[in-house]
């Protein structure tokens, strides 16, 4: 189940080029390869390099909320500082509604007015110099906002996040809490009005009762200003819970792409699957016996030959280890990349594949089945 | 370890090189003409062109640069305008006598120090830590050529305890670890401790109380570890550090000793320079700056490689 | 579609919190042995700034009978110099030199050597690896022989030495600066800030300044006694101040020969050398513990 569906206001912002079916930012073969010291004397040779993000390409789509999954070390922030810019990408495009990032059409500075991103660490994203009120206004003053309008601003903005300005605006970012933090983050994301809000683990670092109450917020601002997110997380429930479209994302590739209902109920890459038969449940009686993903994550220095996770794999077969599996779609805007879903791949469909076992849903306990494991709760 | 080796004498050879590029170019930052500062006033019409000759300054200034490094590599340094001996002469004759101060001093400043910042390190925020700190910065703040003096009024003039100036009662310039050698030594070397000292102490002591603060010690006293244990452990953190900044140490004192050695009339390459200065004499400020230098860098580069060796958490890169 | 904004909505005012500036000074002037420190540099200051109008007698005036008086000697509350020029003179006026030679090659490395340092730690890359070598090489030379070298070879006088002790500091603030900068350059709200697609010098000035200027005042501070006996030191060698101008170091220097007559006046003008240099230490150790505390 998600909570937001595609908000009109989205669709009716006057900055609107494509109209509703333009993807909103569409990434073409993104590219990112951190070069590393050579090892000894060599002074010849190629280099070494982290594989932080290989020939990734997506859509985001107007008004919608796509969320993004993967462990640690799987390339995710940095393709989300890669799509604002922050880095620059060895190969690869953003076509942002129509227009190329970066072209005379879409200079980067325009870019950065629609496009803008809330940190994970709530703390280093503020300087801590600077007062709450002037870090959101800052924003709109570089691009020629004045300094009274900006502050006018930010405060309306802190009052949206739920922080009185009168009692907030004036404070510095050590006297706050780390969720009132993240509510200026994202006061000073909205600043310069974006259309696209890219959420690096926003609410990751904060105490769950604090996370509910940010994501409600998130939710009501997406209505309220009509924005996109890209919603960056490795909590897969939160994930479930937020996004439209889920995208999975493993050792620097796109390896799953589709409908939050689809993806996880029936997903059809084994890395998916395994991630979500790595959800713990609620329920006593669904116990997870044996792990669902066996050895370490492989190095990014060194990625397996043919499909990266065919190491992982409980479905293998050799033919996964000498060819990369292209990106594909068995159902319309549900895509995969894996072998067993490229008809002339030469991966043998076993029968046990296709039948992808129902993740263990989130349902709460009928009481009828305690007794079976409490006897002494029969007066329940 | 081989590649860290050579990464790092590779990135000290650059430098080497700007040292003597700057210390070549410090007889032409002197005002007027170049050969006006390498050569006597009334210096025949023969001897300005042996000197252009041997300078090259009809040349163009890398040619120059590249011809005088040449000859230094090779031990000729010029000549010194005021007495005529080769510079390479005198200035080694002379940092035999500076080290072994230097050395001195290093050693009676690094025991010292070490004590003091131990102390306030263990004891922190008690008097004794207040006095050994109070101490420590009497070390870096007292001005030490005024401290020699103020030492030989005492222990010299009015005590009459130790000589004033000089390394040896002849007077040869011969030395020799005996007690009338020996009683020269003393006041220069304590004076000359003191930066040191300062120095040491301050760096001990911030070492000391960050290592007592680290969990790991309250691991080893839970588990039982008597305070000699601990203190065995304390000083094997610190020793890294805290050697480094005395080889630092010295390499300051070798290159900074030429106000102690003025005020003692200690024959070292400080006393060469007070000398050089006083007489206008460049080529021999420029060799022995040279020397000092280039001998500095060395130590830095030696200091580096082995705190590698001795401490395995500096990242070999 | 950005929601309609509201007319200003503040219906209080501001609470404003207290800037870690004035933060700092709170600290700073709680602390006892700081605050005497800044309290004995404020009179030497004021001594040395005041000097003309205060002196008891002309420091200049010369006299072969009045030669080396001891202290407490009537008309010569600490007694006269080798050329009998009057001590208590000579040190208030000779004051105003040494508190400005070491405070002003300070001042101009701050400037200089933290605006290299500054830009070399934000720009990074190729253009940092340049800049910091170069600085290196400055670096490589002890500070003492280094201004000896460069006063050395310039010739003694003032300006000569300002620019000497000058080069010898750029350096050190240099490197203090480049690094304390490029960390500030990694941080997020850094990034925050390029987000918003804010130019360079922008950024430089909003965000980099006010969190990267501390350490390097600081670090600065602890230099202002090295540079006051750096620069005496320059001067009892022969280099720097030149003759007959009152200067502390000078001073030292020209009264050598008074050691096994008159002592404690030989000792004078070191002693208050010692006295600024310890004051000036205190004042930057305190102003550093005032800053370390994240309040």
């Amino acid at each position: 189940m998600s909570i937001s569906n595609i908000t009109p206001a989205a669709l009716a912002d006057p900055r609107d080029l494509g109209g509703p079916r333009q993807p909103l930012l569409r990434v073409q073969h993104l590219q990112k390869h951190f070069p590393l010291k050579r090892k000894g004397l060599a002074l010849r040779g190629p280099r070494p390099a982290v594989r932080a993000v290989d020939d990734v390409s997506f859509d985001i789509r107007k008004g919608e909320t796509l969320g993004v999954v993967g462990e640690s070390g799987c390339g995710k922030s940095t393709t989300a500082r890669l799509l604002m810019q922050l880095i620059q990408q060895d190969r690869g495009e953003l076509v942002f509604d129509g227009q190329t990032v970066g072209s005379r059409a879409l200079p980067l500075r325009e870019f950065r007015r629609q496009t803008q991103m809330v940190f994970q660490d709530s703390y280093s994203s503020l300087n801590p110099r600077m007062t709450i009120e002037d870090s959101v206004a800052f924003g709109p003053t570089v691009h020629g906002v004045s300094a009274r309008v900006a502050l006018n601003r930010a405060h309306d903005l802190l009052a949206r996040v739920g922080l009185d300005p009168a009692r907030f605006a004036g404070r510095y970012p050590h006297e706050l809490s780390g969720g009132q933090r993240q509510r200026v983050n994202i006061a000073r994301a909205l600043a310069l009005e974006p259309r696209l809000v890219i959420l690096d683990e926003a609410v990751s670092a904060l105490d769950k009762s604090v996370e509910a109450q940010v994501l409600n917020l998130l939710e009501d601002l997406k209505r309220d200003f009509g924005l996109t997110y890209l919603f960056i997380s490795h909590d897969l429930h939160v994930v479930r819970y937020v996004s439209d479209r889920v995208l999975v994302m493993y050792l620097g590739q796109v390896v799953e792409v589709g409908p939050a209902e689809q993806v996880f109920d029936a997903p059809r890459h084994p890395y998916t699957r395994a991630l979500l038969q790595s959800m713990p449940s609620t329920d006593p009686l669904q116990r997870t016996t044996e792990a669902p993903l066996s050895g370490d994550p492989p190095n990014p220095i060194d990625p397996p030959a043919g499909c990266r996770f065919h190491t992982r794999c409980a479905f293998a077969q050799p033919v996964c280890g000498r060819q990369m599996p292209a990106f594909v779609e068995p159902a319309p805007g549900h895509g995969v990349a894996c072998l067993r879903w490229q008809p002339e791949s030469g991966y043998e469909p076993t029968p046990d594949f296709p039948a992808m076992p129902a993740p263990t849903p989130a349902v709460p306990l009928a009481l009828g089945t305690l007794p079976d494991i409490f006897p002494e709760a029969h007066h329940g | 370890m081989l590649a860290y080796l050579l990464r790092r004498v590779g990135y000290a050879l650059p430098i080497m090189l700007g040292v003597s590029f700057l210390c070549f170019m410090l007889v032409h930052i002197a005002p007027g003409d170049p050969l006006v500062a390498i050569l006597p006033a009334d210096a025949s019409a023969d001897l300005q062109q042996q000197m252009m000759k041997l300078y090259g300054f009809d040349r163009s200034l890398p040619e120059q640069f590249i011809h005088w490094l040449w000859r230094a590599l090779h031990g000729d340094l010029g000549t010194s305008i005021a007495t005529s001996r080769p510079v390479a002469q005198e200035v080694f004759k002379a940092v035999g006598n500076t080290f072994m101060l230097a050395a001195m001093a290093t050693l009676i400043g690094f025991f010292l120090g070490s004590l003091f910042g131990f102390v306030a390190g263990y004891f922190r925020n008690s008097w004794a830590d207040r006095t050994a700190s109070f101490i420590s910065v009497i070390g870096v703040s007292v001005p030490h050529y005024w401290l020699g003096m103020v030492l030989v009024i005492v222990f010299s003039s009015q005590l009459m305890w130790l000589p004033a100036t000089g390394a040896g009662p002849d007077g040869s310039g011969a030395w020799k670890w005996d007690l009338a050698h020996i009683q020269y030594m003393v006041l220069p070397a304590i004076t000359m401790s003191f930066i040191p000292m300062g120095i040491v102490a301050r760096t001990v002591r911030a070492l000391v109380a960050d290592i007592l603060s680290q969990e790991f010690v309250i691991g080893l006293r839970a588990r039982g570890l008597g305070e000699l244990g601990v203190f065995k452990h304390v000083v094997k953190n610190c020793a890294p550090t805290a050697l480094a900044v005395m080889g630092l140490q010295l390499g300051y004192l070798l290159g900074g000793s030429i106000l102690i050695e003025t005020v003692f009339a200690w024959p070292g390459t400080g006393f060469l320079l007070n000398q050089a200065i006083f007489q206008r004499d460049l080529p021999l400020l420029q060799g022995t700056i040279l020397v000092l230098a280039l001998f500095f860098v060395a130590l830095n580069l030696v200091v580096d490689v082995l705190q590698t060796v001795f401490d395995p958490r500096i990242e070999r890169a | 579609m950005s929601a309609v904004l509201n007319p200003p909505i503040l219906t209080k005012p501001v609470q404003r919190s207290r800037s870690h500036g004035a933060n700092v000074l709170r600290r700073l002037v709680r602390n006892p042995v700081a605050m005497t420190a800044a309290a004995v540099i404020a009179l030497l200051v004021l001594v040395a700034i005041l000097a003309p109008w205060i002196m008891p007698a002309d420091p200049f005036a010369t006299s072969m009978f009045k030669r080396l008086r001891p202290i407490g000697t009537p008309g010569f509350p600490l007694g006269t110099d080798e050329l009998g020029r009057d001590m208590l003179s000579r040190l208030m006026l000779g004051g105003r030199l040494s508190l400005f030679m070491g405070i002003a090659p300070v001042l101009m490395a701050f400037v200089i050597g933290g605006g290299i340092g500054i830009l070399a730690g934000y720009a990074g890359g190729r253009v940092n690896t340049v800049v910091m070598r170069c600085i290196d090489v400055l670096y490589a030379f002890p500070s003492v022989l280094l201004a000896i070298a460069l006063s050395g070879a310039l010739g003694a006088g003032i300006t000569n030495a300002l620019i000497s002790l000058t080069v010898v500091f750029v350096p050190q603030i240099a490197r203090i600066a480049e690094s304390v900068t490029t960390q500030v350059r990694r941080s997020d709200y850094v990034d925050a800030a390029r987000a918003s697609g804010a130019p360079a010098f922008t950024i430089v000035r909003r965000h980099v300044l006010g969190n990267v200027v501390g350490p390097i005042f600081v670090y600065s501070t602890s230099l202002i006694s090295v540079s006051m006996i750096l620069a005496s030191g320059l001067s009892f060698l022969g280099l720097g101040v030149k003759p007959p101008q009152p200067e502390w170091g000078l001073m030292l220097n020209t009264l050598r020969t008074a050691i096994y007559s008159q002592p404690w006046i030989a000792a004078l003008p070191g002693a208050l050398i010692f006295v600024t240099s310890v004051s000036f230490n205190m004042l930057a150790d305190g102003l550093r513990s005032a800053m370390e505390v994240k309040s």
